[in-house]
């Protein structure tokens, strides 16, 4: 199931504009991405530490996720040495270890973990409605924001409608083995739920019909930019403006 | 031996008709005829149940009215005006709340409040005014406090009162409700029936409960056959088991 464990809380973070965090988080990323040189890296991990910090947010619950992101890491450490072509630090048997394949092994573990810490900081700690009406704000396509929400809002309900189908076949005795029963019984399963969810769409629809729905999506929330937002964004825009320096001077 | 009331007219109430159902037909792709010459009315201030087998068409008259289904033949009027065209039922659909029988279909936004002012947004309300007007119909059904809880995070009986508020939110003048009691505990049922009784508006219930019907209506009908007919009081209709033919029919003993 999808939990939102960070959008509550009280700390700075989560009390800014939610424009801002969206803002920020993608321009970061994408200087934290083009990055090169090792101290613009270090710095944005630490960076990206400090936001966590401040967003006071559960450390194992954010440990959790960036092991997950890691263990796919792990998978670039035990090919790039030995395939990515350079200087050979040393050999393990047949295979020569290169400096360069090391480096860009250490670059892009920096790179993900800074950027993932920094989306879990800014993000993860806005509520998906919000986040769906800030995009919304920031003149995202209204189509992709109505797909997020609808999508967050009707994941459950069709987690629950699979469920049910699961238990459904278990109770008369299904139990998933390599053969045409099986095969048969998934594709049903899944084509079922295809059925429920588009006719599930179809009564949404009506009922929004009914309230006067004529295609378009209106925003309850007004976004304001306090003071506190003010004073973010100068510490946002030194940050950017502090690692493109490092990084490209 | 009980005579079946169905031939008596329900009373004044229709002088005033708030909607009127003349000679609709309607059939599925399928072929099957699902409404069939059937006529209703519902006067202002009438409180109305609809009674009827599964798949009598129960939901497909409700949904005539609404203009989500096109009659294929007949008329519907509302306020006296004959509805045609989509625009026609834009302007219907402000006027005429429709509690789906399902609440998760109804509540489609993250949070409670957005889907409260879903509505008055519509209808073209600033989103200061949609959210004053969301927290008042919140606080008039009992349910202050919900407005930043998540919809599909909500109990069976507490997303069938929020979707109770979205649509009384829009101030409608007539409201349509199926089977708003089913699958609910006592208690929610109780909530509901106390709402309905304190709303001075028109409305329909469709339901299979009796006992439900009798605390909220006055006029009870029953679906049969792509008709209507009307059955009688709710107050001289009653469920209980019969030995003779006629217990699953609506009937009166007086």
């Amino acid at each position: 199931m999808l939990e939102e464990p960070f959008a509550t809380g009280h700390s700075h973070i989560h009390c800014l504009d939610p424009r801002l965090k969206v803002l920020f988080a993608t321009v970061y990323s994408f200087v934290v991405a083009l990055s090169d040189r090792f101290p613009s890296l270090f710095a944005a991990l630490a960076l990206s530490f400090l936001l966590i910090g401040l967003a006071r947010l559960n450390i194992r619950e954010v440990a959790k996720r960036v092991l997950i992101v890691n263990g796919l890491i792990l998978l670039f450490w035990l090919v790039l040495p030995l395939t990515f072509e350079g200087v050979a630090l040393f050999y393990l048997g047949p295979f020569e270890v290169t400096r360069e394949g090391l480096l860009l092994s250490a670059r892009i573990t920096l790179k993900s973990n800074a950027i993932l810490l920094a989306f879990v900081a800014l993000i993860a700690s806005t509520s998906i409605a919000t986040l769906g009406h800030a995009l919304n704000r920031l003149r995202m396509p209204e189509k992709m924001v109505h797909l997020l929400l609808l999508t967050y809002r009707y994941v459950f309900v069709i987690e629950q409608e699979y469920q049910r189908l699961v238990r459904a076949t278990k109770i008369r005795g299904f139990r998933p083995r390599s053969n045409l029963h099986t095969y048969r019984t998934y594709a049903y399963l899944i084509g079922m739920l295809f059925v429920r969810a588009s006719e599930r769409a179809a009564r949404v629809h009506r009922a929004m019909i009914c309230r006067g729905f004529k295609g378009k999506f209106y925003c309850l929330r007004e976004f304001s930019f306090s003071r506190l937002d003010f004073v973010w964004s100068a510490f946002m825009a030194i940050v950017v403006i502090g690692l493109v320096i490092v990084e490209w001077v | 031996m009980e005579k079946i009331a169905t031939t008596r007219n329900p009373e004044p109430a229709t002088r005033n008709p708030i909607i009127q159902l003349e000679n609709i037909c309607f059939s599925y792709p399928n072929g099957r005829a699902v409404l069939d010459n059937l006529q209703f009315e519902i006067g202002r201030g009438q409180k109305s149940g609809l009674i009827g087998p599964n798949g009598s068409g129960k939901t497909t008259f409700l949904h005539i009215i609404m203009g989500l289904l096109i009659s294929w033949s007949g008329t519907v009027r509302i306020f006296g005006k004959p509805v045609e065209t989509e625009q026609d039922f834009r302007h219907v659909r402000q006027k005429v709340g429709f509690l789906f029988q399902n609440a998760d279909d109804q509540l489609f936004s993250p949070t409670v409040l957005e889907d409260v002012a879903f509505g008055p947004l519509n209808l073209g309300k600033k989103p200061g005014e949609a959210r004053e007007m969301s927290l008042d119909t919140l606080k008039a059904l009992n349910l202050d406090g919900f407005e930043d809880r998540v919809t599909h995070r909500l109990s069976g009986g507490e997303k069938k009162l929020v979707a109770l508020a979205t649509v009384l939110v829009m101030k409608p003048d007539v409201l349509l409700l199926d089977e708003p009691t089913t699958g609910l505990d006592e208690d929610t049922s109780k909530r509901i029936i106390d709402i309905l009784n304190g709303l001075d508006i028109s409305y329909v219930i469709v339901s299979h409960e009796y006992d439900f019907l009798a605390r909220t209506t006055r006029d009870i009908y029953s679906m049969q056959g792509g008709k209507i007919e009307y059955s009688g009081r709710s107050e001289n209709l009653h469920s209980h088991y019969h030995s003779h033919p006629h217990g699953t029919v609506p009937h009166s003993h007086n």
